[in-house]
């Protein structure tokens, strides 16, 4: 029995700021349940910040979160995660069906090993991805395309009811695009919802049925045919907040995340 | 075989063997990690900043314990790391840095305290600057117990959370997203790789420990691509490593264990990125080679086929090698048509011209398509 | 303090000076680190070039010195470019292992000279002022004196010449690039005047304390100006201060000048971390104090302006209402917030509830200028 009066996702009063510099301030977002969802805005307005705020990867100074009307924190297992491709070091010594397996570490939970169970799901979440020849290939040789490919049929085995994903279409080829789309739209048949910062304006009538257009604040959320409009575009892409000016220190904050992943790396 | 035998029979020999190769393998596999996460100079700043904990551990107990010097050592890397990380968070000052700094400054107030213990009577403080440069020499039963017990846990700790590091070290937003606590994983890791590096300064010395975390994991990645064989592989190198430094500083008059060690470990990373089947050097270039030959007679071929093709006959189209050489700039042409004619795809007449075989036309038409 | 001790303060203020000046561009172009590598990795050359020459004193050692260096950083940046290793791997390869060959060569063969390790590591300050550097009959004074005096004025020397080729390489490489200067070059130079500063201070001060005179007092000196000739000035006068300092302390507990020195640098750096004027951690903590208060006062305007006019506004206007609805926003917090924004005059209480103010009206709306109007169909 699905409720279909809770949203999928309900964000409210989120405020995160790095440093004291605010980067997103006093979002309220609902995301229906079976929908799916772009969202969209210039650089630097916040999108990345939204999806990590949601799931808890960045704290924030304010708001509070929900996933078909629960906390976050209790509705992990409800959830998947398809980060940006550059975010990871693809030398990795690691084939395409152990980051694929890497999926269901959350089910597993401590020390459990993945075993047959989580290789048949990983096995077949690959064929839908259109990847079973490429199993137990060094990720290092993987195209772009084919690296978001895995990236998708690690976030699959997760079966999650809501999905977050960070800007899966950049750098694609085309035919690697048609096929995400369409696995889209497969989890959207399944009652599925899916968020997903997007990057092409041109797309985004084709794609999605809900757009979120953010700058800092939320500038607009619902149907793409009712919100999608030249006015409301120019208010996303047009003039820049210079609030966010006036209250930068002397120095850019560092960002949080950097020492964390460039431990030790020298940089020329 | 008197070393084989010596090596049972021998009690400092055995002794000594047994603590190199024990730290060889418990800093190769942790630092198989410490360099696929960047870490390799934080190894090595860990190392150098171990020094002031080992002798304030000394003068505030009076012991000379491996376990006492060993847990002055860990909590001074301790300190280090975390001083490195607030310079880093807070300022702009960058990592490298604030790296060199803390390293040079710990060290600084290690040799300042040597310095101050040599100087206070008492013999009880002899040997400590053994952990300048190591003395595997000095190794007895108590260290390598201390030295066992301590790696053995590192690695049951590493085996049990294998799919965790694993997690945290390719994708740690991932990891977050599934609710793993990122920044714990994170810093118990980095314990224990604090930990592999403690144990082997007696034998290594802290100037020298960071090579013990990064030779073998270095050579190892050229020879596997999957984590679980690099990690096994890694220590295997590094227990080796130690164990053949070891002995043969040993044997060797005048030869210091540490540097000996390093040595060899070093000559393992090289030949291994040398000699590597897949990642080799050698092996990339003679995979060049090979391609440049393919490339090479599949030119020729097709330039073979191009003039035979305006002839009527194109079999008995026999041609000069000039011809060919006119069609190619590249100087391989005379090579080709040997390598063709060892394939049966050409063949030469008698006075020196060449012309395709049924199978060479056959496969230029493949090659060059349309038809003939 | 006694002639001997004046020489060696002489000695060390030197050579911290002429170190600084080259640990200011190891440090502003991410190569840090090339200090630990190249000061460890020039004693092979050192070695060699000391049997073949008998003479500790010989520019011979000084050379091969320079020539190691060079090949320490050639060798990282081979390994790197072969993509089989990474840049840090690379170093943390590389540079042990040509320090262990320089104590293997040492150990076997020069055991009978004062060329030992501890020596290399720890230098022989305490020893400089018997080594006098004597012409034609005279004493001149300690040697270690002329010869980092002599590599502190070459360094300063180059330094001064190339300043304007020196600055644009280090801050926009690009750019010097398109403009002819030869990145290679400046780089390769600057490696070499490296290795001839550490081989001319290795032996006075020791390796250890080559890489903490260099970076020491080239971070302090980071945080404290923008400027890079004003940074070359201070990181040598912070380098000073900190050798300076630091024999004090050694002749005060009789402990090894080297290591003191180097914590010299580490307390010259600490004070300058907590207390510089802008960057200090002190002053860090204060201004995000200080923003984060501004922050949550904008944020209850901004909040009270959101709501202004709306259905809820009765709701969302109580006080009570703000706590808990911020993360971190106790009642005490969420109370002092008030009281902050109501001083400056932001807000105004109306019985149980806050109202905006115009002034409160107005900043709220200069906090969201820039999206001001509302948008269709939300």
């Amino acid at each position: 029995m699905s409720d279909t009066d809770t949203p999928a996702v309900r964000v409210t009063d989120l405020t995160v700021a790095y440093g004291e510099l605010p980067v997103l301030w006093d979002i309220d977002m609902d995301v229906p349940a079976g929908k799916l969802m772009a969202i969209m805005g210039p650089n630097g307005a916040g999108k990345t910040t939204l999806i990590k705020a949601i799931l808890g990867l960045v704290p924030p100074a304010a708001g509070r979160v929900e996933i078909h009307g629960e906390r976050y924190e209790r509705q992990r297992r409800l959830v998947g995660y398809v980060p940006q491709r550059g975010s990871v070091d693809w030398d990795f010594p690691t084939t395409v069906l152990d980051v694929v397996m890497m999926g269901r570490y959350g089910a597993l939970g401590w020390i459990r090993r993945p075993g047959r169970r989580e290789r048949d799901l990983a096995l077949s979440a690959l064929e839908k991805v259109g990847m079973t020849d490429y199993t137990n290939r060094q990720i290092s040789q993987l195209s772009g395309g084919q690296q978001q490919r895995v990236f998708l049929a690690r976030a699959l085995v997760q079966d999650a009811r809501v999905y977050f994903m960070d800007e899966p279409f950049q750098g694609v080829d085309a035919r690697t695009e048609r096929a995400i789309v369409e696995l889209l739209k497969e989890l959207r048949e399944e009652g599925r919802t899916v968020v997903v910062v997007h990057h092409d304006l041109q797309t985004v009538r084709d794609y999605f049925d809900w757009i979120t257009l953010l700058n800092v604040r939320r500038i607009v959320c619902g149907p793409v045919a009712e919100v999608f409009t030249p006015e409301n575009l120019g208010l996303a892409y047009g003039g820049r907040m210079d609030f966010l000016q006036r209250q930068a220190p002397t120095d850019p904050p560092p960002d949080p995340q950097d020492a964390f992943h460039d431990y030790g790396r020298i940089r020329p | 075989m008197t070393l084989l035998s010596d090596l049972f029979t021998d009690y400092t020999l055995r002794t000594v063997a047994l603590g190199s190769a024990a730290l060889g393998l418990v800093a190769g596999a942790l630092g198989a990690f410490a360099v696929l996460r960047r870490q390799s100079l934080l190894g090595d700043a860990v190392s150098h900043a171990a020094l002031p904990g080992i002798v304030l551990a000394f003068m505030i107990t009076g012991a000379k314990t491996p376990l006492v010097l060993v847990t002055g050592a860990a909590l001074a890397g301790w300190a280090a790391s975390l001083l490195v990380m607030l310079v880093v968070r807070t300022s702009r000052i960058k990592l490298d840095t604030a790296l060199g700094l803390v390293l040079s400054t710990f060290f600084g107030l290690g040799l300042l305290l040597l310095s101050v213990v040599q100087h206070s009577a008492g013999a009880g403080q002899a040997g400590l600057d053994r952990f300048l440069f190591g003395q595997a020499a000095t190794l007895v039963g108590d260290d390598l117990r201390t030295m066992s017990a301590l790696g053995a846990l590192v690695l049951v700790v590493l085996t049990l959370m294998w799919k965790e590091f694993k997690l945290l070290s390719f994708d740690p937003a991932f990891a977050g997203s599934l609710g793993f606590p990122v920044r714990r994983l994170d810093v118990l890791l980095t314990t224990l790789l604090v930990i592999a590096i403690v144990i082997g300064l007696q034998t290594v010395g802290v100037v020298l420990m960071s090579a013990m975390i990064v030779a073998p994991a270095a050579a190892a990645r050229q020879w596997t691509d999957r984590l679980g064989r690099l990690v096994a592989l890694s220590g295997a190198f590094g227990a080796i490593s130690g164990l053949c430094g070891a002995v043969l500083s040993s044997l060797v008059p005048r030869l210091p264990t540490g540097p000996t060690i390093i040595l060899v470990v070093t000559t393992v990373t090289l030949l291994s990125l040398l000699l590597a089947p897949r990642r080799g050097v050698l092996a990339a270039r003679l995979r060049a080679a090979r391609q440049r030959r393919r490339v090479r007679i599949e030119s020729v071929l097709a330039d073979l086929y191009r003039l035979a093709a305006q002839h009527r006959e194109p079999a008995a189209a026999p041609h000069d090698i000039d011809a060919l050489r006119t069609m190619s700039p590249d100087a391989g042409v005379r090579a080709g048509l040997k390598q063709l004619a060892a394939q049966d795809l050409a063949v030469a007449d008698p006075d020196g011209r060449w012309r395709l075989t049924e199978a060479g036309l056959a496969r230029g038409r493949e090659l060059v398509g349309g038809s003939s | 303090m006694s002639a001997p001790q004046l020489e060696i303060l002489a000695i060390a203020v030197v050579t911290a000076a002429g170190c600084a000046l080259v640990g200011v561009f190891l440090m502003l172009r991410r190569l840090a680190m090339l200090s630990d590598a190249i000061s460890h990795a020039i004693l092979p050359g050192i070695a060699v070039a000391f049997f073949v020459t008998h003479d500790l004193a010989s520019p011979w050692l000084v050379i091969a010195a320079a020539l190691t260096g060079l090949l320490t950083v050639v060798l990282v940046e081979t390994l790197t470019r072969s993509r089989r290793l990474k840049e840090d791997a690379a170093m943390g390869l590389v540079f042990p292992a040509l320090f262990s060959l320089g104590i293997v060569l040492i150990t076997r063969h020069a055991g009978d000279v004062h060329l030992d390790v501890d020596a290399v590591l720890l230098g022989e300050l305490a020893f400089a002022p018997f080594e006098r550097f004597v012409v034609g009959g005279a004493d001149l004074g300690p040697r270690h004196l002329w010869v980092m005096g002599g590599v502190t004025l070459l360094n300063l020397l180059v330094i001064t010449v190339f300043f304007k080729e020196l600055k644009l390489a280090t801050f926009d490489a690009g750019l010097a690039a398109s403009l002819g200067l030869a990145p290679a070059v400046i780089h390769y130079g600057l490696m070499a005047l490296v290795s001839v500063t550490a081989v001319g201070a290795f032996d006075a001060v020791g390796l250890i304390l080559v890489v903490a005179l260099m970076i020491g007092p080239a971070a302090a000196a980071y945080l404290l100006t923008d400027r890079l000739g004003l940074l070359l000035a201070l990181a040598a006068l912070l380098g000073a201060l900190a050798a300076g300092l630091g024999f004090a302390l050694a002749v005060w507990i009789d402990a090894s000048i080297a290591g003191c020195m180097a914590v010299g640098v580490g307390l010259v750096f600490a004070a300058v971390f907590l207390t510089a004027p802008g960057r200090g951690l002190i002053s860090v903590l204060r201004r995000r104090r200080r923003q984060r208060w501004e922050f949550a006062q904008v944020m209850l305007a901004i909040h009270l302006l959101q709501h202004e006019g709306g259905d809820e506004e009765d709701e969302e206007s109580r006080v009570e209402h703000l706590h808990g609805k911020h993360v971190g926003w106790t009642p005490a917090f969420t109370a002092r917030v008030v009281d902050g924004a109501r001083q400056r005059g932001l807000v105004e209480s109306a019985g149980e509830r806050l109202r905006l103010t115009e002034r409160g009206r107005a900043a709220a709306g200069r906090a969201l200028s820039g999206v001001s109007a509302q948008p269709a169909g939300s």
